[in-house]
């Protein structure tokens, strides 16, 4: 494919006949020989390859693994080796590491310092939050979030702040043109600008696989291998990123972060921002969008259930025809979607208002953990009488599905614990969930009813969150 | 004085820039192979054919091999000649390695590994313990069983008699390191880097591979990315394949399993089930005690004998048992086959005897922490002598007689400290105000509930294999005065190097940076045993400490000579050398020295003194000293998802005077919460046909950071071990990883809070929030 330029820890490189899905990861270790990011996984989910990533939308942390290069082009890239200062001066959070003794076999560390550098610039304190994504074996992490602790009153080095500078650089993709002269080679990867480029093209390459962040194509190559031929990069579609008020509703558009997401929802539906928080961690939150999230048909994402809930209008567009959907009717079963050929997620509209949203997630770990159950309740109660009813689940179908049965056992009726046991009763014919490694069938099955009783005691006031609760 | 100082890894500046270099960052020369395994996907049968012609016809690849290429398949195993590289005839789990690929990128090694069409004729597969236990597959010919007392008579006459089981789970290594090795053709055999707690082994597995002598070949290890005991066997495979490959070549050969093979091919903690049933006064005191434990441990031998005896060899804990029997059956499964894991199958067996505690206690409606004091070992007496005899209404018999109580395996605890540990800690915490408080607290929220529970540790120093209690190491000086170390210890992030440095210091009196820290290589230090059993820093510190002792012998001979006074009258320290009121740079005196035509190099050699152990009868002194520590966790569970979470930790643990408290400290904080995360979220889950369906981090949750305990204080008991280990230290790489017990009992707690006390909540382990909830209900449902 064509050349891709990008900045790497302040010099610009240019990569010539590479595969559009090597990775970063491999990219750094094979050919650049920069060994200090690492592999612990290759899957993006222990972070030992976090990278610093700068564009026009400011530095994120973004996991090396399941990054393709195409992905990089125009922007700036900082490895582990770039956080120390061209005289080799450390970074508060480098020393800070040390003087704590923030590291043991020291594997994950270069991953840390990265994340925690990131964080630092960004003057963020939310350590648990920052460090999600990076896994540690040795230490009990203790000695580090002492380390980022002790780091982040330092100031800011210089060296982390050029990148943006950088960006006026930039290098215009040659797949753009490519893709518009209608001349993609078998392995070309298009990279359109505009939501129109791309529909005009998905509509007539519907073979083609369309990548945005890559947190979950980035695994069919890495562990799967599949060759998947001609791909289309989405990361470069301003207008697909668009967070819009429109009316009394949100629209969001399909190539918006899952980071981006969470802070349009902050203030609007705080449950379903904390829901997002525990989404992966942040390296993948900065690469995932909610577009990838739904139109991947997980039935394990932790999106749609909220969406669902909410009421979400999904939009989709093939060529110039578009037609939007209730979110829920887009889950046809599992793993299948009301999606054409060449049909691709545009955004997806929601209620900007929604007080009794309450989002509910229940993975093995706490953070960075797929839903073995996530359920999402949204009831309108007027007088004391349930007079409309959205919950929504993840993992206890094929598909993120409502709770009919349990739903209209409560609407009509009072808010009442007498009502709820109905309505637990009636969700067992709602759903067969399934036994694997996350829960068995029993246990999802328990913890879902046993939610809608969480969220009447939620709504009561009561405490029902063992993360709520203080040392 | 540098031992004893809180100093940093020595790495921790080349760990925080990315200059510390791993086994797959070391530069290869040109041409260099890559390889991978082609996986069994079938638990258990007769490779009917193996067509790996398309592997072949994968872009890059230069080489397959698969049984039908060696006339003798070398054999991997670390014990029982029962591991062949690849399989032969029969696979034996479902991911066994069947045939090896040899590419020109990593890439393309994997992606033709997968390529390998193997057919099967099935056999039976057996998973489970029930199904082992049936088809009586084991390893030994029958259970080993070790007696003291007759605990059955005992447990006929108690007052009550309390009796259960217990599903312990396995454990994933999870070094963030993969395996990996890297092999370089010389002239005149091999070059091996591996990441391995054991060079030696690997050492002599390539020279078997090679039909070479050991010599022949040299392993050398810098640093490990984590190992945790996974890389005490696990690496061979790796290390062989890639001799083979590159002596077949005449290329370097490197293989490192992607984080997917590596679970589904190497070995885990073995999981286990244990019966229980105990004899115990109204005090909860245990009479008589009978524990069956039936491991699981896969289907080769590895180090499971080791392992399952020194289970057994922690079924007290810190418990005086008067009448204890302790039936161990190694059952074989066609799962992977398990092996090392910090603590060595100790934590299995004190899970047992804590299990056992919270049971009685609960049984009994008594505080367990009384239940678990009452059953301590006497206190220590004084170095060498007996005890004093207890307070009257003490009936324990060894009691009486001021003699040592002993161990299940019949040695005397003389070092018992957990009376005075165990108040000191309880006093620190807060444990009882906390406990009323938490009582209090779980009255007033029916959703929520806490629990607390604070357990103890006592774990056996040495290897009980006992010969492999034995160390060396080179010191060189050169005449700058500068000193370069080596010891047969591996570093794999414990910070052992620098521990060893700090001896060396020590004894030559000058500033631990002054040490150079080298790799442990096989050329240097012959026929080390592997790192682990936490003997690390007792045995390489030793005997860097003689080697270095040698030296530093030899230069005050010659200066007590040149000054006419005895070599006694010799100081070493700040970076110079004392001596009839002169005072030289250490340098200097290392210069003239050399000038003078003494040595300035020696090896160094250590025997861990006083253990004798005979592992079929289980009598003997195992262990050279007890390592002791306790911790209190406060946890709180959501009664209606079972999820939970820990809200604080104290920790007060023994390592002796430490070598490095800093160093101490971490390993404390790192296996405590490697151990929470053993018996809360760590779960293994294998499918019907043998399958491991947790085979990635994406289902295999490990503690990430908001998992650690928010409040988390960690102090270090600081006495000094009464035994003459290096600098007085103790050894600390597994005993604190069983103060994550303390996690699963307060989870219990928890539980049993949710009902009326007549049914006991019966944790499985690990407690995910799905066992959290049944037990919850179990305990309701009432």
């Amino acid at each position: 494919m064509a050349d891709i330029a990008f900045h790497l820890n302040g010099t610009q490189v240019t990569v010539t006949g590479a595969s559009p899905t090597r990775t970063l990861l491999d990219w750094l270790r094979e050919d650049a020989h920069l060994c200090g990011t690492k592999e612990g996984c290759n899957e993006g989910d222990c972070g030992a390859c976090t990278v610093m990533v700068t564009d026009e939308h400011g530095a994120r942390v973004l996991n090396a693994c399941i990054l393709f290069l195409p992905q990089l082009n125009g922007k700036a890239v900082r490895t582990v080796e770039g956080m120390s200062g061209p005289d080799d001066t450390l970074h508060p959070v480098q020393k800070a590491m040390v003087a704590h003794h923030g590291s043991q076999c020291g594997f994950c560390t270069p991953g840390f310092v990265v994340s925690m550098a990131v964080a630092h610039a960004q003057g963020r304190r939310d350590h648990d939050d920052v460090l999600a994504g990076n896994l540690c074996r040795c230490t009990g992490y203790a000695p580090i979030v002492r380390a980022a602790e002790a780091a982040a009153t330092a100031p800011v080095p210089d060296w982390m702040r050029t990148d943006a500078s950088f960006l006026s650089a930039k290098i215009s993709s040659g797949g753009e043109a490519a893709g518009r002269g209608g001349q993609t080679a078998p392995l070309a990867a298009f990279q359109p600008t505009t939501t129109n480029a791309l529909a005009d093209w998905y509509a007539t390459n519907p073979e083609a696989t369309l990548i945005a962040g890559a947190t979950d194509v980035g695994l069919w190559v890495t562990k799967q291998f599949r060759d998947l031929g001609q791909v289309g990069f989405l990361g470069g579609i301003a207008d697909l990123q668009r967070v819009d008020r429109d009316g009394d509703q949100l629209r969001v558009g399909a190539g918006v972060t899952i980071t981006d997401l969470m802070a349009a929802v902050q203030d609007l539906h705080p449950s379903f921002a904390e829901l997002l928080r525990r989404y992966a961690s942040v390296q993948v939150r900065n690469a995932a969008t909610i577009g990838g999230n739904i139109a991947n048909g997980s039935p394990i994402g932790d999106g749609p259930p909220a969406l669902i809930a909410l009421g979400a209008t999904l939009h989709l567009r093939r060529g110039d025809m578009r037609r939007e959907m209730p979110l829920e009717d887009f889950f046809l079963d599992y793993r299948k979607q009301d999606r054409q050929p060449g049909e691709f997620v545009e955004a997806v509209r929601f209620p900007a208002e929604a007080p009794a949203l309450r989002c509910y997630k229940l993975s093995k770990r706490f953070d960075q953990d797929i839903s073995a159950v996530c359920g999402c309740f949204n009831l309108t109660v007027e007088g004391g009488t349930v007079t409309a009813a959205r919950i929504a689940f993840g993992g206890m179908a094929g598909v993120p599905k409502r709770a009919a049965g349990a739903e209209a056992a409560l609407v009509g009726h009072a808010f009442s614990l007498t009502r709820i046991a109905a309505a637990q009763a009636a969700m067992a014919g709602d759903f067969t969930p399934l036994s694997d490694m996350r829960a068995s069938g029993d246990y999802r099955m328990r913890a879902a009813q046993n939610m809608l009783l969480r969220y009447h005691h939620d709504l009561a006031g009561l405490p029902v969150d063992v993360l709520g609760v203080a040392p | 004085m540098s031992m004893g100082r809180a100093l940093p890894h020595d790495s921790g500046p080349l760990h925080v820039t990315g200059a510390a270099r791993y086994v797959d960052d070391i530069p290869l020369p040109g041409g260099a192979l890559h390889l991978a395994f082609g996986l069994s996907g079938c638990a258990h049968g007769e490779i009917a054919e193996i067509d790996v012609s398309a592997v072949r016809a994968s872009m890059g690849v230069v080489a397959v091999y698969t049984a039908a290429d060696f006339a003798v398949m070398p054999d991997c195993s670390p014990s029982a000649h029962d591991e062949p590289l690849l399989a032969v005839d029969r696979v034996h789990y479902m991911g066994q390695p069947v045939f090896l690929v040899v590419a020109d990128s990593h890439l393309a090694a994997r992606a033709a590994a997968r390529l390998g069409r193997i057919t099967y004729r099935e056999l039976p597969a057996i998973l489970t313990v029930d199904e082992a236990l049936a088809a009586d597959a084991r390893f030994e010919q029958g259970p080993v069983i070790w007696a003291k007392g007759d605990a059955s008579a005992a447990i006929a006459v108690a007052a009550h008699v309390i009796e259960g089981r217990m599903e312990v789970g396995g454990q994933e290594h999870f070094y963030l390191e993969g395996q990996v090795a890297a092999a370089i053709p010389q002239e005149d055999g091999m070059l091996v880097y591996s990441s391995t707690q054991h060079p030696t082994e690997v050492q002599h597995k390539v020279a078997h591979a090679l039909h070479l002598p050991m010599s022949a070949v040299r392993v050398e290890v810098r640093r490990m990315g984590g190992g945790f005991g996974g890389k005490e066997s696990q690496g061979n495979a790796l290390a062989m394949a890639c001799a083979i490959a590159a002596r077949d070549t005449g290329r370097a050969c490197k293989m490192r399993y992607d984080r997917d093979d590596d679970m589904v091919i190497t070995g885990k903690r073995h999981d286990l089930r244990i019966l229980y049933r105990a004899g115990v006064d109204d005090a909860g005191r245990i009479l008589g005690l009978e524990f069956t434990h039936l491991v699981r441990c896969g289907w080769s031998q590895d180090l499971s004998l080791p392992v399952a005896d020194r289970a057994m060899l922690h079924a007290d804990n810190c418990y005086h048992l008067p009448a204890v029997r302790i039936e161990s059956h190694r059952l074989r499964t066609n799962t992977q086959s398990a092996t090392a894991f910090r603590g060595f199958g100790g934590p299995q067996g004190m899970l047992g005897i804590e299990r056992v505690m919270d049971h009685v206690a609960h049984a009994l409606r008594l505080d367990p922490l009384v239940v678990r004091k009452a059953n301590f070992y006497a206190a220590a007496s004084a170095p060498g002598g007996r005890l004093p005899p207890g307070p009257p209404e003490d009936s324990f018999q060894q009691r009486k007689e001021g003699v040592a109580q002993t161990t299940p395996y019949h040695m005397p605890v003389e070092d018992f400290v957990g009376h005075d540990l165990v108040a000191a800690l309880e006093q620190s915490s807060d444990f009882q105000a906390r406990r009323a408080a938490i009582a209090a607290w779980n009255k007033g929220s029916p959703i929520l509930k806490r629990g607390i529970a604070l357990t103890p540790v006592k774990f056996g120093i040495s290897f009980t294999l006992t010969w492999l209690n034995q160390a060396g190491a080179l010191v060189h000086v050169y005449q700058d005065g500068s000193v370069h170390l080596n010891h047969g210890g591996t570093e794999m992030g414990q910070g052992l190097f620098q521990k060893v440095a700090q001896v060396v210091a020590g004894v030559f009196g000058i500033d631990a940076g002054a040490v150079k820290i080298t790799a442990t290589d096989t050329g240097k230090v012959p026929n080390t045993s592997a790192t682990a059993a936490s003997s690390g820093a007792d045995l390489n510190g030793m005997a860097a400490k003689v080697a270095a002792e040698v030296i530093r012998g030899r230069m005050a001979d010659f200066l007590a000579e040149k000054h006419q006074v005895k070599p006694g009258a010799v100081r070493f320290a700040d970076g110079m050398v004392r001596v009839a009121g002169e005072t030289y740079d250490f340098a200097r005196v290392v210069m003239w020295a050399y000038q003078a035509r003494i040595s300035l190099s020696s090896t160094g050699f250590y025997a861990t003194p006083k253990i004798v152990w005979d592992r079929v009868r289980g009598t003997g002194r195992p262990f050279y000293y007890f390592a002791y520590g306790a911790a209190v966790t406060e946890v709180v569970i959501d009664t209606l998802t079972g999820e939970n979470r820990i809200l604080r930790t104290d920790i007060l643990h023994d390592t002796g005077t430490s070598l490095n408290p800093a160093l101490d400290i971490g390993q404390i904080e790192g296996a405590y919460v490697q151990g929470a995360g053993w018996l809360t979220t760590e779960e293994l889950v294998w499918d019907g046909k043998g399958r491991l369906s947790t085979h990635a981090p994406s289902t295999y949750k490990i503690p990430a950071c908001s998992d650690r305990p928010p409040v988390f204080n960690v102090a270090l008991w600081g006495q000094p071990n009464r035994e003459d280990a290096v600098g007085k230290s103790k050894a600390v790489g597994e005993p604190p990883f069983m103060l994550g017990i303390s996690v699963l009992m307060a989870l219990s707690d928890a539980v049993a809070a949710c009902g009326d006390g007549s049914v006991y909540p019966a944790l499985d382990a690990p407690a995910t929030a799905e066992r959290v909830l049944w037990a919850v209900e179990r305990v309701r449902d009432v």
